[in-house]
């Protein structure tokens, strides 16, 4: 028997690390990264034959190119930004909201309502306040609703919104068939083409910059609220362990209804960016798959809203980057895709490294 | 035309069948895949590569190698891209949801990518068809013309749909009833239990998760060979890959209820198109019905909390052996 569970015995021994200097384990993300970005080189090369520097040259002009380039490099930013806030406070919670798509959706949706019903008749002054609450409550009532589920009976709310996603999109073409303009464009157009009634203003003749400055304002007051608030004390203690939050009297239910509403509010303002700030129309693509790379940039960054602003960052200079790419080679644009799974890949994979420790087993018998 | 519908019906279904027959063996090892989207568009674009290439290379191409040769190319691309996603979330214990969803960017992109442009990488140029496979993909018995209604609602399929429906209720068998299955469940359930046991609990979610993988490749097959008769259009598949989980749900976690379940899908992802007078407005309420019936499901099993009908209990989360 004993000689038996000395042959059983691993060679790697693999144990949780107490914990890291931020040096070290940003070191091991960066390092990730560069290794990421050689496979993609690879690949790149097989693909298409051209030079990877070029290419990566290629990918930076498409980020910084121009003026132009750069705001909406921004724009961009900001948006994926502003989701992935949106969803951070829940996922601290882990309360897995895969749903952002919808709640943004669904935000969007309200603000695009807001423009064609009060867009021409309202002042100003009255309409974005009032669209902003709109919004706001859209993108609430979207994530309460698995919310509320999940508090009362536990019921899975990573599926749970998942689907409420697919009920937003089928919503939005429900009510793109009232709105469309041409009639049977199966498209609502540019809403208010000529009077650019419902449109957030541009500052300093900038069109994205109040999309940027919301989002950065929001960005460092999410930072306060779940650093330094009572709330987002709660928040991670119920993330944490629910019975330990249970124990010391915290209110687990109504933490979660309250964190999934504000998660779904954030989202609700971002729907009011793309469609109001951005866009100016409504179609079911508008969010374009950010609510789910939302996850990955918030999970990146270890929930911390500062350094979300490097991680949807780096998805977004790839994705544009990557577009760049396509159309100088005449590629296809999904190679975008393929990049960020690349190297998503290895951030994720590189976490391994961060949290446990790896020690090979070499004096067996000594140990004994 | 009602034995018409229903064979549409199941000709819509049987790639959610697929995926959600992968799903839940991949779920039932504790692993909440959110990468079958992706999953199921590397088995279907692999699928076509293979017999784009086979098709090309070959003079004239045999029937037998025709099968063969996107089938193991469907396999293979799916259970690397499954392999990818254990390896991660198994051995690196990366969180699923995020590593599902990152396979699903990936597989989608490598999907749109080698669909959209491989017969510019090849040099040919053109859209990609692979019609010659297509057609002996979806050959079905010969007399299934000849035996009426029956004959269109059960016959008239290519052989994956029928391996669709022998793999679910292989799967249902193999949970309910061997002894694997029952560790497989408990590995699912609870994974220190499971190890104090002797079970491989590592071994058990990769042969879960590879396996679940593979057979959700096959639903991407099926849907490029006989639905789409061989043509590549990107982001042609749509949600499907995401229907097929909720498809789980709806099926509470059992392959054999998956079978009438996708069929229901099926159903109800075609309805619109039989009724008539409807409006586009009610098109889209038509298309929400699955997600919707979905919710409400998944909402009542939680509600009614009856054991054998839940989601596994360590669904989502990794397992460290040396964690309290």
């Amino acid at each position: 028997m004993k000689n038996n569970t000395k042959q059983h015995e691993p060679k790697i021994h693999v144990a949780k690390r107490g914990g890291m200097v931020w040096y070290k384990s940003w070191g091991i993300r960066a390092a990730a990264i560069v290794l990421a970005l050689i496979v993609c080189a690879v690949v790149i090369v097989l693909l298409t034959g051209y030079n990877p520097i070029q290419v990566y040259k290629a990918m930076f002009s498409g980020n910084f190119g121009s003026s132009r380039k750069i705001w909406n490099m921004l724009q961009q930013l900001a948006m994926l930004l502003c989701i992935s806030l949106a969803v951070t406070p829940a996922f601290k919670m882990k309360f897995w909201n895969i749903g952002a798509e919808g709640q943004t959706l669904v935000g969007g949706l309200a603000a695009a309502a807001c423009m064609i019903y009060f867009g021409e008749t309202m002042s100003p002054i009255i309409l974005f306040p009032l669209m902003a609450v709109v919004c706001i409550l859209a993108g609430m009532l979207w994530g309460l609703i698995p919310a509320y589920f999940k508090a009362q009976f536990n019921t899975n709310e990573t599926l749970f919104t998942l689907m409420m996603n697919y009920v937003a999109i089928q919503l939005v073409s429900f009510f793109i068939v009232f709105w469309e303009n041409p009639k049977d464009s199966n498209t609502v157009g540019v809403i208010n083409r000529a009077t650019e009634g419902g449109w957030l203003p541009s500052l300093f003749g900038q069109k994205y910059l109040l999309n940027i400055i919301i989002v950065a304002v929001i960005t460092i007051a999410m930072y306060i609220y779940l650093k330094y608030s009572k709330h987002g004390y709660e928040i991670s203690v119920v993330g944490e362990s629910e019975n330990t939050a249970r124990y010391i009297g915290i209110n687990v239910k109504k933490v979660i209804l309250r964190t999934m509403a504000l998660s779904g509010a954030l989202c609700g303002v971002a729907g009011m960016l793309l469609v109001s700030g951005t866009d100016h129309t409504i179609n079911t693509g508008i969010v374009s798959g950010m609510g789910f790379t939302a996850i990955m940039v918030s999970w990146l960054a270890k929930f911390n809203p500062i350094m979300m602003t490097l991680t949807s960052f780096l998805i977004v200079f790839l994705e544009r980057g990557a577009g760049e790419i396509a159309t100088a080679l005449q590629l296809n644009e999904s190679v975008s895709d393929i990049l960020t799974g690349i190297i998503l890949f290895f951030i994720i994979g590189s976490e391994f490294f961060v949290q446990y420790k790896i020690s090979i087993r070499k004096h067996k018998k000594e140990e004994r | 035309m009602i034995s018409t519908i229903i064979s549409k019906a199941i000709i819509q279904g049987i790639p959610l069948l697929f995926g959600s027959t992968g799903e839940i063996i991949t779920e039932k090892s504790g692993n909440l895949n959110l990468g079958i989207p992706g999953i199921m568009y590397m088995g279907g674009s692999c699928g076509v590569i293979g017999a784009y290439l086979y098709e090309r290379a070959a003079e004239t191409p045999s029937p037998f190698w025709c099968i063969v040769i996107p089938l193991l190319a469907a396999l293979a691309g799916s259970t690397l891209a499954a392999l990818i996603y254990s390896f991660l979330t198994i051995t690196l214990r990366a969180n699923q949801n995020v590593t599902g969803l990152a396979l699903t960017t990936f597989g989608v992109g490598f999907g749109d990518f080698f669909g959209g442009s491989l017969t510019k990488l090849a040099g040919s140029g053109g859209n990609l068809s692979v019609k010659l496979t297509a057609d002996y993909f979806k050959t079905s018995l010969p007399f299934a013309g000849k035996c009426g209604a029956f004959g269109e609602i059960f016959l008239s399929h290519g052989f994956l749909a029928y391996v669709a429906v022998i793999i679910a209720l292989l799967s249902a068998w193999f949970l309910k009833k061997t002894r694997a299955g029952l560790h497989l469940r408990a590995v699912g359930e609870n994974p220190a239990t499971a190890d104090a046991a002797g079970i491989n609990v590592t071994k058990y979610k990769y042969l879960a998760t590879c396996i679940g993988g593979a057979i959700a490749g096959l639903g991407g097959l099926y849907f490029i060979m006989d639905y789409t008769g061989g043509s590549w259009t990107n982001g042609g598949f749509g949600d499907r890959g995401w229907l097929a989980i909720a498809l789980v749900i709806f099926a509470l976690w059992k392959p054999n209820l998956g079978i009438l379940g996708s069929f229901v899908f099926g159903g109800l992802y075609i309805a619109y198109s039989y009724i008539s007078g409807l409006s586009r407005s009610a098109v889209a309420i038509f298309n929400m019905l699955p997600y919707v019936v979905t919710i409400f499901v998944l909402i009542l099993t939680s509600m009614r909390n009856k054991k054998e009908n839940q989601p596994p209990k360590s669904l989502g989360l990794a397992y460290f052996r040396e964690e309290r």
